[in-house]
């Protein structure tokens, strides 16, 4: 045999002696006689600190100039051209981190956790498009943030969705973005960066999960306009909050005028155009009136009914606490009920520390998602209850409007508008309608 | 008052949108005003505490880029420059020597190189290395434990959750000063 037969016993008998300790200098470093130098350890820098103000530079004057081509010049070409930079900016350049959507997380972290440390750049983010929005509406969403992007591109036939279907799926960013911040205040999870679908492309690499989920929303996507920003994205939440009081909006024609056409309704993908309110529509009847004192009455029971429901999300929901999930599973070890070790428990065990401080922050942390439960389930129904009263209020419209919290102020609408072609021929400048 | 209501300029309506809308923006600014202040004058990055690592190979698998941004690195000075290296060769080599067939790493991002008799010199190829800390492993049981896994910050896209320190199952990664981005296990003197 070879040597190996007989070192390799020697070598596992010394290392058994010497207790597995950790950086124990088993074999002193020789004396060299060749003049022989111990090179350094190479250690690469990270991005310099600069590159993220250049960063939020280049997100105020997309932003900017977003609010320029979308409210001011109304010229969806413009809007067009910006939104493909953005997609190679934030998008492919920067590799989709950091993004608005979740700085949210980053925000909320700092609010509960007093060590974390925020970056600058995530607050930037996260602040920046929610004040252009207050003036200009979302103008972020239409040609900045490079989620948006990539499924703007890919939107090649466009069908609307009705309207009942439009507006339940609609719910589910307030649960993403209930839930997104519930495990970011406990520090568990910043789901929104693990499951933000389009990363992936981005980053040209990635889970098979994420890139399925990617790959499945952008085929959607060719036919339902922007379906992660409609029905998912968690930051449109605070964007149609802050959408809803903007200064100015996209109005479809200029100056707000009208012919009742209806092809802006058509040319929208997104189903922000409203109807204007008939001429004969009947006024505010009795049964109108009551039913908005009852949803008005209802409200509270509403949000204390959604808010117990929600406090049955803390089992599920503390599973994703690294603590959580550490105790649960010395537990299950202790008890026997399964076999074998894991890695985290292996490592737990062999740092030699006791199950009861474990156990003891585990439990507290399950306290506090039955606490996180109750507040988002309570928020939850507050949504619902605004939205009941919100549709039971009569409103008068006299001409097809753009949603202001649901448009994405893209612009689309600008191109069918008739009278928008007409003042675009006036000032000889209609080469993209 | 005979005027239709749509032609007046200050309705209720808007009224209690500039309201609303001046509540915002007062808030927002005190809202940016104390996050601004809650911002550190230095950025973090994640890197691996060397001590705690239980070299699983999650590193290998985990990162969101296709070839991991933790790699393994020497400390030279702790290396015992061993002939029989046990991070370099497999637990049966048939020689002592840089046959693929006798190497521990799946990728040979170990270079080997004689210095004197009977020491060798043990670098990292990083172009190679894949993070997956089987030369750790072994070189910690065995040997000095002068081979380590760190993030290499030329790689790292420094994401906003990493999601190596999400599946690392012994609590490792951790949020260092960008001034100070490596946990190493011998500081590099200046020199």
């Amino acid at each position: 045999m070879n040597i190996m037969a007989r070192i390799i016993p020697v070598l596992i008998l010394l290392a058994s002696l010497s207790g597995w300790a950790q950086d124990v200098q088993r074999f002193p470093p020789p004396d060299f006689e060749s003049g022989y130098t111990f090179p350094m350890t190479q250690t690469p820098a990270p991005r310099g600190v600069v590159m993220s103000y250049v960063d939020i530079a280049v997100l105020f004057a997309a932003l900017s100039l977003a609010s320029y081509f979308s409210i001011h010049k109304r010229n969806r070409q413009g809007v067009f051209y910006l939104t493909i930079f953005s997609l190679l900016y934030f998008g492919f350049y920067r590799e989709g981190c950091i993004c608005a959507i979740g700085a949210i997380q980053n925000v909320t972290l700092a609010l509960f956790d007093p060590n974390y440390s925020l970056p600058l750049a995530a607050v930037a983010f996260f602040l920046l498009p929610l004040f252009f929005t207050l003036f200009f509406g979302r103008v972020f969403c239409a040609g900045v943030c490079p989620l948006g992007a990539i499924q703007d591109l890919v939107l090649i036939k466009p069908m609307q969705v009705p309207r009942w279907l439009h507006q339940a799926l609609g719910m589910l960013t307030y649960v993403y973005f209930g839930a997104a911040v519930l495990f970011a205040a406990m520090g568990s999870a910043f789901i929104i960066c693990k499951y933000d679908p389009f990363v992936s492309f981005f980053r040209l690499t990635g889970s098979i999960t994420v890139v399925t989920l990617g790959v499945c929303l952008l085929i959607i996507g060719m036919f339902i306009g922007r379906p992660y920003c409609l029905y998912l994205c968690p930051y449109s939440v605070l964007l149609k909050a802050f959408g809803q009081f903007s200064q100015w909006r996209v109005t479809v024609g200029p100056g707000g005028d009208c012919v009742q056409c209806d092809s802006c309704e058509d040319a929208c993908p997104f189903n922000a155009i409203t109807k204007p309110t008939p001429d004969d529509a009947p006024p505010p009847s009795e049964v109108d009136k009551k039913r908005l004192v009852l949803f008005s009455v209802l409200a509270p029971v509403v949000i204390l009914v959604a808010a117990w429901a929600g406090s049955f999300s803390a089992t599920p929901f503390s599973q994703m606490d690294y603590t959580v999930r550490l105790a649960e599973r010395i537990a299950l070890e202790d008890a026997g009920a399964v076999e074998g070790f894991i890695d985290a428990s292996q490592s737990f065990r062999d740092s030699g520390q006791p199950a009861a401080p474990l156990f003891e922050s585990a439990r507290r942390i399950r306290e506090q998602y039955v606490w996180g439960g109750w507040i988002l389930g309570a928020f939850l129904g507050f949504v619902i209850a605004l939205k009941l009263i919100w549709h039971s209020v009569q409103q008068t419209r006299i001409a097809y409007e753009a949603d202001r919290s649901d448009c994405l102020a893209c612009g689309r609408c600008y191109c069918s508008c008739p009278l928008e072609r007409k003042r675009l021929k006036q000032l000889k400048s209609a080469s993209f309608v | 008052m005979d005027k239709p209501k749509k032609e007046t300029k200050i309705t209720r309506r808007s009224v209690l949108r500039d309201g609303v809308r001046s509540f915002f923006v007062l808030s927002m600014g005190g809202a940016s005003g104390y996050l601004v202040s809650r911002v550190q004058a230095e950025d973090y990055v994640w890197q691996i505490d060397p001590h705690k690592c239980i070299s699983c190979g999650n590193c290998a698998s985990h990162c969101v880029l296709e070839e991991s941004a933790s790699k393994c690195v020497q400390s030279y000075p702790m290396c015992g420059y061993c002939k029989l290296c046990t991070g370099f060769f497999n637990a049966a080599p048939s020689a002592l020597d840089t046959g693929a067939e006798n190497q521990l790493c799946p990728t040979g991002a170990i270079i080997r190189t004689f210095v004197e008799d009977p020491y060798f010199d043990y670098t990292i190829d990083e172009s190679l290395c894949i993070g997956c800390a089987k030369c750790v492993k072994w070189c910690e049981a065995f040997g000095n434990a002068s081979l380590y896994l760190q993030v290499r910050h030329d790689r790292c896209l420094n994401c906003n959750e990493c999601s190596i320190a999400l599946a690392c199952p012994a609590d490792a990664f951790v949020r260092v000063p960008k001034s100070k981005p490596y946990r190493l296990k011998i500081e590099n003197k200046p020199e």
